[in-house]
């Protein structure tokens, strides 16, 4: 294997573009991180690397495209895993034409819905964390936060993260977004079981600080 | 409206948003003149909002004296008055609200309705001498990550439900310790967790960028009332605990905006173990470091006033008709003109 090259440095990882076997590939090492005591330090980054490729093997599951893992190594906190060609889903909503969005978010939102039919929480679902790949497809990345859980409150936690992601990166369109993702998650999941997902949204909103919602009491 | 002796322009600030009754002074070029700070500290249980607006209707002249004298400035030589306009608790804000209004008709000068979050970031800018940083605003009503963006500071990371301050206060109480004028609760967990051992297993809750802290106040809380659990260390944990949350989705954030400053605001930001945490973070990313000094990281009016300073020099006057407090105010609402 070629040295690999620092692509990015995450917050939680660095990834390096690395050589599998002739295969583009991304290394994937979870660093220590020096400000949490070591002990609560092991445990978080040892569990996240067995945890998320096990989700993304899930997710293949499911229906949603998400890179092949080929090496998982617990010890030095690595995974190894497959290039995917394409842009990050944050550039291009910038670029594109509103209904060329619209489109792009319907789908993700179908790709969610498949996701939390199938019982995954994904629990990081920012816009960064999507590669659209340049036959059509959208993969699925960073599955580190999270969960298998088929619970109302873990998918409405899951989409209200992603509005807020939208809100704060793509305020322009943030709404119009979220709308059209609600409209391709509402297809894959049962009309009951949207709508009970939709009105725990509001639940959690509420729940927030200082939040528009709670106006209405004033 | 100009002091003809001096050309000195000068706003008065007033916080009263919680438990803090403030009077600050600052110049239109950012001199901080006078902060006068009072306290209202209950017997027992958490901040009564009306008894805390009780507090602040008794104290109200006396802090206001105080912040003329502490200056040297005279009534008539101001020129604008700022107040704590929201978010926070209803009796306390009407409270400042109302000083305000009455200082800004007697003296017939315009009158400025200053978000509290916005306040909390300008001063430690100000103080500091950083210019867009990434902010971590940690206090008892507030856990937010936020940056300025086209227009507005934007929220990338919150609380799911209690604030970092909310959390040490209520653990603080339920275990039993006390908080006096000058130590509260979270200083008061800060010593006893100098002295923790072992880290006891807790809850540890980030979802994206936003934490989630009310089940580690449960399962800290109920850990406080088994015996053999010793008080140093369980402070010990749940300070790790909480602060690495924070810190990881600082770090999230600081990764995902690319951002080369951190700024620290709010109460907690006291705290040194986690100045150290986000130094630890802002390092890593090669960003540069700063955290509020104290006595602009409580609630404070100094912040007030300077915030007033920048929304007045770049148009924004409250008419006393739509001063009515914003309990709910989110610091993504505010235009901020003066960052453009």
């Amino acid at each position: 294997m070629k040295r690999p090259a620092l692509m990015k440095k995450g917050a939680e990882a660095n990834l390096y573009l690395a050589d599998w076997h002739g295969r583009k590939a991304v290394l994937k090492k979870r660093l220590p991180k020096e400000y949490r005591p070591r002990m609560l330090d092991e445990q978080i980054r040892s569990y996240r690397t067995i945890h998320e490729p096990q989700l993304m093997h899930e997710a293949k599951k499911a229906g949603v495209p998400t890179p092949i893992i080929f090496l998982i190594d617990h010890k030095s906190t690595t995974i190894i895993m497959e290039y995917i060609e394409g842009k990050q889903v944050k550039q291009i909503l910038n670029e594109v034409t509103k209904s060329q969005r619209q489109n792009l978010c319907f789908r993700i939102g179908e790709l969610i819905g498949r996701l939390h039919e199938y019982g995954i929480v994904h629990g990081d679902l920012t816009t960064s964390n999507l590669i659209l790949r340049s036959d059509g497809k959208i993969f699925f990345l960073d599955f580190g936060l999270g969960d298998k859980t088929k619970e109302l409150e873990a998918r409405g936690v899951d989409l209200h993260l992603m509005k807020r992601a939208l809100q704060s990166t793509h305020y322009k369109f943030a709404d119009e977004c979220f709308e059209s993702a609600i409209n391709g998650y509402s297809t894959v999941l049962s009309p009951r079981t949207s709508e009970n997902v939709l009105e725990k949204i509001k639940e959690i909103e509420k729940r927030g600080r200082y939040v528009s919602e709670r106006k209405e009491r004033e | 409206m100009t002091n003809k002796r001096t050309k000195e322009h000068y706003c008065l600030g007033i916080e009263s948003s919680a438990d803090d009754f403030s009077v600050g002074i600052s110049t239109f070029n950012g001199k901080i003149l006078a902060n006068v700070i009072d306290a209202y500290v209950p017997m027992e249980g958490g901040i009564h909002p009306r008894e805390a607006a009780r507090h602040h209707a008794e104290v109200a002249s006396k802090v206001l004296g105080g912040a003329f004298k502490e200056s040297g400035v005279k009534p008539q030589n101001l020129s604008v008055i700022a107040f704590s306009q929201g978010p926070g608790l209803g009796p306390c804000l009407r409270t400042g609200a109302t000083v305000a209004r009455a200082l800004a008709s007697y003296l017939k000068i315009p009158l400025v309705g200053v978000n509290h979050c916005v306040a909390h970031i300008e001063i430690g800018k100000l103080a500091t001498g950083t210019k867009n940083p990434l902010t971590l605003y940690v206090s008892g009503g507030n856990t937010i990550v936020a940056a300025f963006d086209a227009g507005r500071y934007r929220i990338f990371g919150e609380t799911l439900d209690i604030a970092l301050g909310n959390c040490l206060d209520v653990f603080a109480r339920e275990a039993g310790l006390h908080q006096k004028p000058g130590l509260p609760f979270g200083a008061v967990v800060e010593k006893l967790a100098q002295g923790g051992k072992q880290l006891i297993k807790l809850p540890y809750t980030v979802k994206g960028m936003d934490v989630s802290l009310s089940g580690l106040l449960t399962a800290a809380v109920a850990f406080s009332r088994k015996a053999g659990c010793r008080l140093e260390d369980l402070c010990y944990s749940l300070q790790e605990t909480a602060f690495s949350m924070v810190t990881e989705v600082t770090e999230r954030a600081l990764a995902h905006t690319g951002r080369d400053e951190v700024l620290l605001t709010g109460g907690v930001a006291a705290n040194k173990r986690l100045q150290n945490m986000i130094a630890s973070v802002a390092r890593e990313h090669d960003a540069r470091f700063d955290v509020v000094p104290t006595r602009f990281a409580i609630d404070n009016g100094a912040m007030v006033a300077w915030t007033g300073v920048l929304a007045y020099t770049h148009g924004t006057v409250t008419a006393i008709e739509k001063s009515q407090v914003r309990l709910r105010w989110r610091l993504e609402e505010v235009e901020i003109p003066w960052m453009q």
